[in-house]
Formats: C-alpha cells, sequence, structure tokens
C-alpha cells in the first residue's frame, strides 16, 4: 500500500496523540473528476464521528483513503499513529457500503475467516464467532449458509464479522442503511457501546438524524469537500438561535423592535406568529419593546438551530436537498427489507 | 512484514481450496480429462472402421495367362523383406492371347485401387496419380521377381545387438523431451484457465473491498494463485492415480519413453517444479487479465486470447526443440512464459542441474513481479467508485 504522502500537503509539525485519524487536504481524482477534493479530518481517540453528505459527496472515497484502499493523490493521512493503515489492518474494523459475504460459507465460517483476514487464528474465530452469534440472538443461524439467510441476518453477521477481532477503529460506511427501524436502533446501541469500551467510531451516513443523535463531531462533505468538520454543538452555533413569538396583534410601534428577516404568519383570530433568528443584542431588549408596546405576547421560544439547518447553511439548500433523497430512497429500501425480499 | 503477507495469502489459499475442492463442481472437474478420452476411443473406433474399408482396397491385375500368378507369388515371396509391408493384390482376369481389357472401366469398382495390365516384362500400372507413385516401384519389384524364375535366395544376416547408441539415445530423449513439453502443456491449458473468473466471485459477492481493507493486494493474489496450484495438484494426483488403476488393471501399458539425461527421478521433480511455475506464471498473468473483468461473461471473452497465448508458447518452445543451441533455443528457455517448457526439455537432453535452479528463480523472480504489478494494476482499477447506484445518480464517486 502507498504510504499516502503526496504533494503538496504534509504531515503536521506536531502529531496529536489524542487523535485516532488525522487527514490533512486529501485529494483524490478518478479519470479527471475529482472525487475527493482536499478533505482535513481528525478524529479523536474514543470518539463517534459521522462524515455526512450525501450519495456521491465523496465520503465511501474518503473512508477508503483513510483506510487504504486506495492512496490520495495528493495529502496527508495518519490512522492510529501510523500514514500505513493497511499496517494495522489487524486494529481496524470496516464494515464497507456495498455488504459482501462467501454465500456457500456457514454463518460462523464467514465471521471465523473476517477474523483471519484481521489475523485471529481460525480456530479462537470460531469460538468467537458462535459467542458474538449468540450474544445478537443468531446463534441459531451459526450453521446456516449465508445465501440462506436473510439480508438483515446476513447484514449482522458482517457486522460482527467486523468487531470479531475487537479493533480500536471501526469504520461503518452507511451502517443504517438497509436495516429497519429495530435494527438501527440495535445497531445505535452497539456503536455507543463500543465508543464506551473506548473504541474510536467512525461512520458515514446521509441521514441527518442518526449523526445529530450519535455522534460528538461530525464532517459535513458535499462535492468532494468539508466545509465544516468539528463538534456537533459548534456546527449548530453556526446559525443563530431561531426565535418562534405569537402575538395577540399584528401590529404596533413594537414591530420596529424585530429583525428585519422577521416572517410573519397571521391566522384568522388577528393573532400572529413571527420568526426569526434571536438578534446579537439578546432576547431581553426584544421582550422589553414588545411589553411597552403592549404586543400581547401569548408565547415565546427559543430553539438552538438543528443538524439540518446547521446542514443546508454549510453544505447548501443543493447538498440538503439531495441528503433528503436519499433517506427517503433507503426507506423504501429498509421497508423491502423488513419484508424480506432482500434474500441471496 | 512478509511473514504478515504469507499469513493473509494463507488465509485467502485456504478458503479458496476448501470452497473448490469441496463443491460439487469439482467432482465435474475431475471427470473433465475422461470426455476427451471417451471421445477420443469412440472416434478412433468410427476411423479405425472408416481405415478397415480404405485398406480393403487391392491392386487388380488383368494379365495374359498365369503371368498375373506369378506376380502374385513374387508378392508372396518378397513380402516377408518388406517390413513396411506390400498393397493386397488380386488377380482380377486371366486374359487370353489377343484379349484387351479396359482398365479405366475396371477402376469402376470400388475394391480396386489401381489394375496391372500389360506383361509382367512391361507391366502397366493405371491409378491415381498418387497411388501410382506409391505403388510404381513395388509394382516394379515383384515384375523383376516374377520375370527372374531362378532367383537367388536372400543372403542370411548375421546381427550384433547393442543396447543403445548415441543417436538412439538422443533421439529417444527428444521424444522424451516432447512428451515432457505436451503433458506439461495440457496440464498448464487444463488448470490454468480456471484461474481467470477467480477474482470474479469476489468482485460479484462485494467481498472485494473487505478483503482490500484487510490484507495487501498481492497476498491476496498469491493466495488465490496458490490456492488454484494446490487443487491443480489434487486434480493431478486423482488423474495420476486413475491412470495407474488403470494400468496396474491391464488396460493399457505406459508408453515406453528413453530415459531423461537428468534420470527420471530428477526429471519427474523438474517437471513437478516446471508445471508449477508455468501455472503460477500464466495463472498470475491470467489473474491479473481476470481481475480487469466484471462480469462471467466478460472472462469468458478474454479466455480466447488466454488459450491463444498458451498456444503460442508451446509452439515456440517446442520450436526450439528441434534447434538445440540457436538462438531461438535461448530465447525460448529465457522468455519467462516459455521458459518452463524450454527447461524440462533441456532437462531430458542435457546432464546438470545448475541451469535448472537459475531457471527456477528467474521464473519465480517473474511470478513475483507479475503478481506484484497485477495486484497494483487491480487495485487501482478495482476500487474505482463507489456503489453502482450512486454513480447512476451523481457520476460522481460516492
Amino acid at each position: 500500500m502507498g504510504n499516502g504522502v503526496g504533494a503538496p500537503v504534509g504531515p503536521p509539525d506536531t502529531v496529536s496523540a489524542d487523535l485516532a485519524i488525522e487527514a490533512r487536504g486529501l485529494v483524490k481524482r478518478f479519470d479527471g473528476t475529482t472525487a475527493v477534493d482536499g478533505v482535513d479530518i481528525s478524529v479523536p481517540k474514543g470518539a463517534i464521528y459521522g462524515v455526512l453528505g450525501p450519495n456521491g459527496a465523496g465520503k465511501t472515497t474518503t473512508l477508503r483513503m483513510l483506510l487504504g484502499i486506495i492512496d490520495p493523490d495528493q495529502g496527508y493521512r495518519r490512522v492510529l499513529g501510523t500514514e500505513h493503515p493497511t499496517d494495522i489492518a489487524h486494529r481496524i474494523g470496516y464494515l464497507p457500503e456495498e455488504r459482501g459475504l462467501y454465500p456457500a460459507m456457514k454463518a460462523y465460517e464467514a465471521i471465523a475467516f473476517l477474523a483471519a483476514l484481521r489475523g485471529v487464528p481460525l480456530a479462537e474465530g470460531r469460538r468467537r464467532a458462535r459467542v458474538m452469534l449468540e450474544e445478537y440472538g443468531l446463534g441459531h443461524a451459526a450453521e446456516r449458509q449465508i445465501r440462506q439467510l436473510s439480508k438483515g441476518m446476513a447484514q449482522q453477521v458482517q457486522l460482527i464479522g467486523t468487531l470479531i477481532h475487537n479493533p480500536d477503529l471501526v469504520v461503518l460506511d452507511e451502517p443504517f442503511s438497509g436495516l429497519d427501524a429495530i435494527n438501527q436502533g440495535r445497531l445505535e446501541q452497539l456503536i455507543r457501546g463500543l465508543a464506551a469500551r473506548g473504541a474510536t467510531v467512525l461512520f458515514s451516513t446521509h441521514v441527518i438524524a442518526h449523526a445529530e443523535r450519535m455522534c460528538d463531531q461530525v464532517a459535513i462533505i458535499a462535492g468532494g469537500k468539508v466545509p465544516f468538520a468539528g463538534p456537533v454543538d459548534v456546527a449548530r452555533d453556526r446559525l443563530r438561535p431561531q426565535v418562534r413569538l405569537e402575538t395577540r396583534v399584528s401590529d404596533g410601534p413594537w414591530r420596529a423592535a424585530l429583525p428585519a428577516d422577521a416572517r410573519c404568519d397571521i391566522k384568522a383570530q388577528g393573532t400572529a406568529f413571527w420568526y426569526f433568528s434571536l438578534p446579537e443584542s439578546g432576547v431581553e431588549p426584544l421582550l422589553r419593546a414588545l411589553i411597552e408596546g403592549n404586543a400581547g405576547i401569548l408565547s415565546l421560544s427559543i430553539e438552538r438551530a438543528g443538524l439540518h439547518d446547521a446542514f443546508v447553511a454549510i453544505a447548501g439548500e443543493a447538498a440538503a436537498r439531495a441528503l433528503e433523497e436519499n433517506r427517503e430512497e433507503a426507506e423504501v429500501t429498509g421497508r423491502k427489507s423488513i419484508f424480506g425480499k432482500g434474500r441471496r | 512484514m512478509l511473514a504478515e503477507r504469507l499469513r493473509a495469502a494463507q488465509v485467502i489459499a485456504r478458503r479458496d481450496f476448501v470452497a473448490v475442492v469441496f463443491s460439487k463442481a469439482f467432482i465435474f472437474f475431475l471427470l473433465g480429462p475422461l470426455f476427451p478420452i471417451i471421445v477420443g476411443f469412440f472416434a478412433g473406433m468410427i476411423g479405425a472402421s472408416v481405415q478397415h474399408d480404405l485398406d480393403r482396397a487391392v491392386i487388380g491385375i488383368a494379365m495374359p495367362a498365369h503371368q498375373g500368378d506369378q506376380l502374385l507369388a513374387a508378392r508372396e515371396a518378397l513380402i516377408e523383406h518388406m517390413p513396411g509391408g506390400a498393397p493386397e493384390m488380386a488377380v482380377i482376369e486371366r486374359l487370353r492371347p489377343g484379349e484387351t481389357f479396359d482398365a479405366r472401366a475396371a477402376l469402376n469398382n470400388r475394391q480396386l485401387a489401381a489394375v496391372i495390365t500389360g506383361t509382367i516384362d512391361a507391366p502397366v500400372l493405371t491409378g491415381t496419380p498418387g497411388r501410382v507413385d506409391e505403388w510404381r516401384g513395388v509394382v516394379g519389384l515383384f515384375a523383376a521377381r516374377a520375370r527372374a524364375s531362378d532367383a537367388a535366395p536372400y543372403p542370411d544376416v548375421r546381427t550384433d545387438v547393442v543396447k543403445t547408441s548415441a543417436s538412439h539415445e538422443h533421439n529417444g530423449q527428444v521424444i522424451t523431451a516432447q512428451a515432457g513439453q505436451l503433458l506439461l502443456f495440457l496440464l498448464t491449458m487444463l488448470l490454468a484457465g480456471m484461474v481467470l473468473s477467480n477474482l470474479v466471485e469476489e468482485k460479484a459477492n462485494k467481498i472485494i473491498e473487505v478483503l482490500a481493507a484487510s490484507i495487501p493486494m498481492d497476498a491476496l493474489f498469491m493466495g488465490k494463485l496458490f490456492a488454484m496450484l494446490a487443487v491443480s495438484m489434487v486434480g493431478i494426483a486423482v488423474w495420476s492415480t486413475g491412470y495407474g488403476v488403470m494400468v496396474l488393471a491391464g488396460a493399457r501399458s505406459i508408453p515406453f519413453l528413453a530415459a531423461p539425461a537428468v534420470g527420471w527421478p530428477a526429471f519427474l521433480g523438474l517437471g513437478f517444479a516446471y508445471f508449477a511455475m508455468a501455472y503460477l506464471l500464466l495463472g498470475s498473468m491470467f489473474l491479473t487479465i481476470g481481475g480487469l473483468a466484471n462480469t462471467v461473461r466478460e472472462v469468458q471473452t478474454l479466455s480466447m486470447p488466454a488459450t491463444m497465448l498458451q498456444l503460442i508458447v508451446f509452439f515456440m518452445a517446442s520450436f526450439a526443440l528441434a534447434r538445440p543451441g540457436s538462438w531461438i533455443e535461448i530465447v525460448a528457455q529465457v522468455f519467462p512464459i516459455s521458459s518452463p517448457y524450454a527447461m524440462l526439455a533441456y532437462a531430458a537432453e542435457h546432464r546438470g542441474v545448475m541451469p535448472h535452479v537459475i531457471a527456477l528463480a528467474w521464473q519465480g523472480l517473474w511470478v513475483m513481479a507479475i503478481v506484484r504489478g497485477g495486484s497494483m494494476l487491480f487495485r487501482r482499477t478495482v476500487m474505482k467508485s463507489g456503489p453502482a447506484r450512486s454513480r447512476r445518480r451523481t457520476a460522481v464517486p460516492a
């Protein structure tokens, strides 16, 4: 495997021991198309880190570069302290987006094979496979061939195979796609459990809710670029909190205190709803003006921006629309798998 | 690092070996060589029958009075001195004085290949150009014997038999070399093609990405190559055992071959080593080519040029065998793909082990180089983009 070093971005002067993954200026081109264009990512050890973006944004290519499956054309990467990720493959667990196992293999053999690839002796891999299949409620499927399992079960077998060697870093590419709601919940628990035992989890997703619920940090990726990478709270704080105000009357001198971009929705009874970003000066001067102007405050709420709003603000409307389309598409796929249409 | 690569290759080899050998399809693979034998047997029977019919064609004799019988007697007297045999002859007409015979019309009889007319002093042979050219000498010989009624007896030839001669030994070794090359070619052709479709399974099952993330790609290539080599060895062992059983059962005898220059044990050992090298060299090329294919259909398309390549290599090595010391022999020995064939022939004709040690090292080096290059090419092309769904929708890699 390549060393992942290419001009013009080289290794940083100081290497942080707290980072499980550090990538600077990763670039990858395929046949003249730039798939990933200068991606920077820093994943702290023990964190749950999400790579959020629509299909085609460059998520998979970025993960493949981080894992050493492909080498970047430019840029620098360091994974678990080494620039040669394949040298430490035994410390990494990887679940690709396109799941795949040998159909003729029995479930426990398939897991043992994946373990053997990561350096676990075959006998030990078989033993662990049986234990983990029992833990995941799949003990009855241990002796069944992969082709005899439902798509969801096969996916779980592969997930067990990803974790069988107790990796320090777990990389999951779209792990929730194809799973029904129950299994998505189980997977969320599992990911939290991995982080709790000290493993670093990096996963890609096009579902904002997953990233928002689970991640300590996210990288928002769109068009091969990462316009934001950092804590979820920081992403959300990029937007001013949103104010939702309900007044008994819709007009009066107090309106001058509202921000210029406030949107108004007047109801039949004459009451009005106002939506606007919290002004820089805070809520107190606004409240004072509303009270003194007899606006008749019926309700007032201040909501912190969600990750979705942050995504729209950071990546743009088009990327957000693509993300939504991907989510709907995935839901259809997920529903199909619930009804067992994905047997192989 | 090397130990880790070998361990990874062993994991892949074990998986592939078990998957192939314990599959139902492997039974058909083992039975594969039976089909050409069965087809050959029936084709041989039909051919023998046709040949038998053809061989019944005789030379008809239409001569005055007893001259035809004299000619037949001369044939009988001479045939024991003619190891190649003589054509069948039969008197079809004993002509009265002044009677004529239409030889051309007689050839309408399908049993007659040619007709002798005239007299034993001036025989006339009528037939097609090929038959006439073939038989005019022997007809003249028989006629001369028929004319000399008091021909002297042939002298008794004393013999002094030697076990072998340099010429005989060389000719025998050339035949052994040819047989060795042919067997090597047949086995390689039969077995190396399997490697072509080897990576299609991983691509179709989408497990290739997990493999690429877990182990070095050249370890994957090595593992697959050695698995298929081991599968081939199982096949060869089964076929050899089957052949041995047939020989012991008296079905047929082992064809006699002259002892090769290096001796049979060394020759068999070198044959094994050169088969492994020929297999690994061709296999690594086929694995690379097959790795670029995405479907079984593409693999089938690729198999034709692959077979042609094998044939060209074999013909080059065979051609070189007939030209010892020529530049073509050196090229065949040095060119990696033909080297195993040429060197096996060399072992049949020349003593000395050192050239083989060098040749095997050279071939091994090329195996590693092709595997390395092939795995790099595979890695560059196979993980080019994300899933097909994403490509269709966005036209950029996921």
